[in-house]
């Protein structure tokens, strides 16, 4: 941000008495487009629309309830994500961390043949070591994040291979199905309730829960004002006493926990976990989140449109398949979408701050 | 040098907010700053005045709490200090606003002016932001300083220069700061943004405060100076009440003094050449 002066404004010197008589000009339509996810609600309507319209069975309930099971999959992590690009930085690592910690809860249950919840909760400690880990080397080295999480994302891809090869000699872990404490682990993870006739699966819930969680956190704490400082302008903040290192750590903490949730999930609604799997995804999240309003920059966005961007996508990923298109196009929309939804927002928010 | 001695009857009237005598500072062996003394008392502004490389940020990093001295005393309130860190320094009431790190562009007024003193309400997981207290108290405590907003919602970026270094300003009030140090807070801005700092660095002052402003304009800090320190490659090069000195003479001080004087004379003599370059004159 310059600091040079724009020409000399006329400047308000006395008090005016009423004091908003200004903001009147300032319509409801301003207001939201100052909002950032006004570009993925944007976006949301018109897939949905065009979905509606393109598939028939796309506003069944049924159909509706697994474009939301689709969706909570990828928002579970685009939320904390989206709070960390928020505080300024990237986690490529976010992608392989979820079957990480899928594979550490596993292996630990099947090789000290432990009740499955003792692997449940190594898992969520390993996993959050390693968002620690994460947010250390990028608080001590002063290296960009794009480079330490790439660096953490090679080296848990090849830990993943390399273990799970090691200890069961195969690409995949061995099943956990039957071991004791499997059954209510998977009431927590991967069980899903009947609302209505309708199909709602716990991800979902876990999903609200995030979204809620991390927007509280965002607009009503004292963190969350450390957050957007961090992300906006790291020096200023320290300069106000902003615990900089402290936030950072704590953001890449919860990436680690949501992936915690989401590769539990992956591993009792499997029960068995392909060691390979979730390269790639980080991409999804960080889509997500960018779509939703999130700067590349840091300082800007929001977590609720972070999950009206995964929403986008679990339109997208299902409604091809009702539409019964080929769904290799779906990866072409995706990239498309990001490139779309960022000019969108670019513009929106060029509106938004010169009708100030 | 000095003339700000203690038997003047202004400095009689109490101890110093801020007092540095003879403070020297040496990085390796190179000297930043050497037997540089300085007053800061409440209600008035002490201004520090130097080109490029005279000290300035050196002196201003050492009563911020960024650098300790090397040689002679630094007092606050009487006691010697010898300040750790900016927070310290913050704890005793000494507030800096640099002018590039003051504010986080995108975030709106009122969460830059909490930013890092947040209130809250509420116990435990409940703890929350007092959102409603924050907005009200910016509004009102930069209507008190004259800064009327439009909205306190909009992003501080979307100020001018002038107006963020007073939310700047504003912010250290609201927090008991006793001692302000700007650092050359009209440096990047245009005339009239220039005069709306001035006005709210001498609200500061009415405010109680003891002002440092540093800066490299002799008419800026004329204006609202009550002492002026003028530095020169690391040393005290003059030392002045406002009562002692006339604006010319600060400004001839500040540009160079003899040096000025010397450069006058040789272009003199240097007027009328014979040519330009080529073409001869008959």
């Amino acid at each position: 941000m310059s600091t040079a002066a724009p020409p000399a404004e006329p400047q308000p010197t006395e008090p005016t008495e009423g004091p908003d008589e200004r903001l009147v000009h300032r319509s409801l339509a301003r207001r939201l487009m100052g909002r950032p996810e006004l570009g993925a609600v944007v976006g949301a309507i018109a897939v949905f629309l065009f979905f509606s319209f393109a598939a028939d069975t796309f506003l069944q309930a049924d159909s509706l309830s697994t474009v939301l099971y689709a969706s909570s999959t990828i928002g579970i992590m685009a939320v904390p994500v989206a709070l960390l690009m928020i505080g300024g930085e990237f986690d490529l690592s976010a992608g392989v961390m979820v079957v990480s910690s899928a594979l550490i809860s596993s292996m630990f249950s099947y090789q000290m043949t432990a009740n499955t919840w003792v692997g449940v909760g190594v898992s969520l400690l390993v996993t959050l070591a390693i968002g620690v880990f994460n947010g250390f080397l990028l608080t001590r080295t002063k290296l960009p994040s794009f480079i330490i999480t790439l660096g953490t994302f090679f080296m848990l891809t090849g830990l993943n291979l390399g273990f799970t090869k090691l200890i069961s000699g195969t690409v995949s872990t061995k099943s956990i199905a039957d071991m004791e404490g499997f059954e209510s682990a998977r009431v927590l993870f991967a069980s899903h309730l009947t609302i209505g006739g309708v199909d709602i699966q716990v991800t979902i819930l876990w999903w609200i829960a995030l979204i809620a969680l991390a927007t509280w956190i965002l607009l009503r704490t004292r963190v969350g004002n450390w957050i957007f400082a961090v992300g906006g302008n790291a020096d200023a903040a320290r300069a106000v006493g902003v615990p900089v290192t402290k936030t950072k750590i704590g953001l890449y903490m919860g990436v680690a926990f949501a992936a915690w949730i989401s590769g539990q999930h992956l591993l009792f609604s499997y029960d068995a976990i392909q060691s390979g799997d979730g390269v790639g995804n980080e991409f999804l999240y960080i889509i997500a989140a960018a779509v939703g309003g999130c700067l590349m920059t840091g300082g800007y966005g929001s977590a609720i449109g972070a999950a009206v961007g995964a929403f986008i996508f679990g339109m997208t990923s299902k409604g091809i398949v009702y539409a019964q298109w080929n769904p290799d196009w779906y990866k072409f929309f995706l990239g498309a979408m990001l490139l779309l939804a960022t000019l969108l927002n670019a513009w929106v928010r060029k509106r938004a701050e010169a009708s100030k | 040098m000095s003339t700000a001695t203690e038997s003047d009857p202004r400095t009689e009237a109490g101890t110093p907010l801020v007092e540095l005598s003879d403070v020297s500072k040496y990085y390796g062996n190179v000297k930043a700053l050497e037997g540089v003394s300085l007053e800061v008392h409440a209600g008035e502004i002490s201004c520090v005045l130097g080109d490029n490389g005279a000290g300035k940020s050196t002196l201003i990093k050492i009563i911020a709490g960024l650098h300790q001295h090397d040689a002679g005393s630094f007092t606050i309130e009487g006691e010697e200090a010898r300040l750790s860190s900016p927070r310290e320094a913050l704890d005793r009431g000494i507030a800096t606003v640099y002018q590039d790190l003051a504010v986080v562009p995108l975030m709106p007024v009122w969460r830059n002016f909490f930013l890092g003193s947040e209130p809250t309400k509420g116990f435990g997981p409940f703890k929350h932001l007092d959102a409603r207290a924050m907005r009200e108290t910016t509004r009102s405590e930069l209507l008190r300083m004259g800064i009327d907003l439009r909205d306190v919602d909009q992003p501080i970026g979307t100020l001018s220069g002038g107006e963020r270094q007073c939310v700047a300003i504003a912010r250290a009030v609201y927090f008991g700061a006793k001692v302000l140090v700007l650092d050359e807070p009209t440096a990047a801005l245009g005339v009239k943004q220039s005069g709306v700092v001035l006005k709210y660095v001498a609200a500061a002052r009415d405010a109680g405060l003891g002002v440092v402003l540093i800066t490299h304009n002799p008419h800026h800090a004329y204006l609202v100076g009550d002492r002026f320190v003028l530095l020169k490659r690391g040393t005290m090069a003059g030392s002045h009440l406002k009562s002692e000195i006339a604006l010319e003479e600060l400004t001839r001080q500040m540009a160079g003094g003899s040096e000025l004087e010397q450069l006058s004379h040789e272009l003199e003599r240097a007027q009328g050449p014979e040519h330009l370059g080529g073409h001869p004159m008959h």
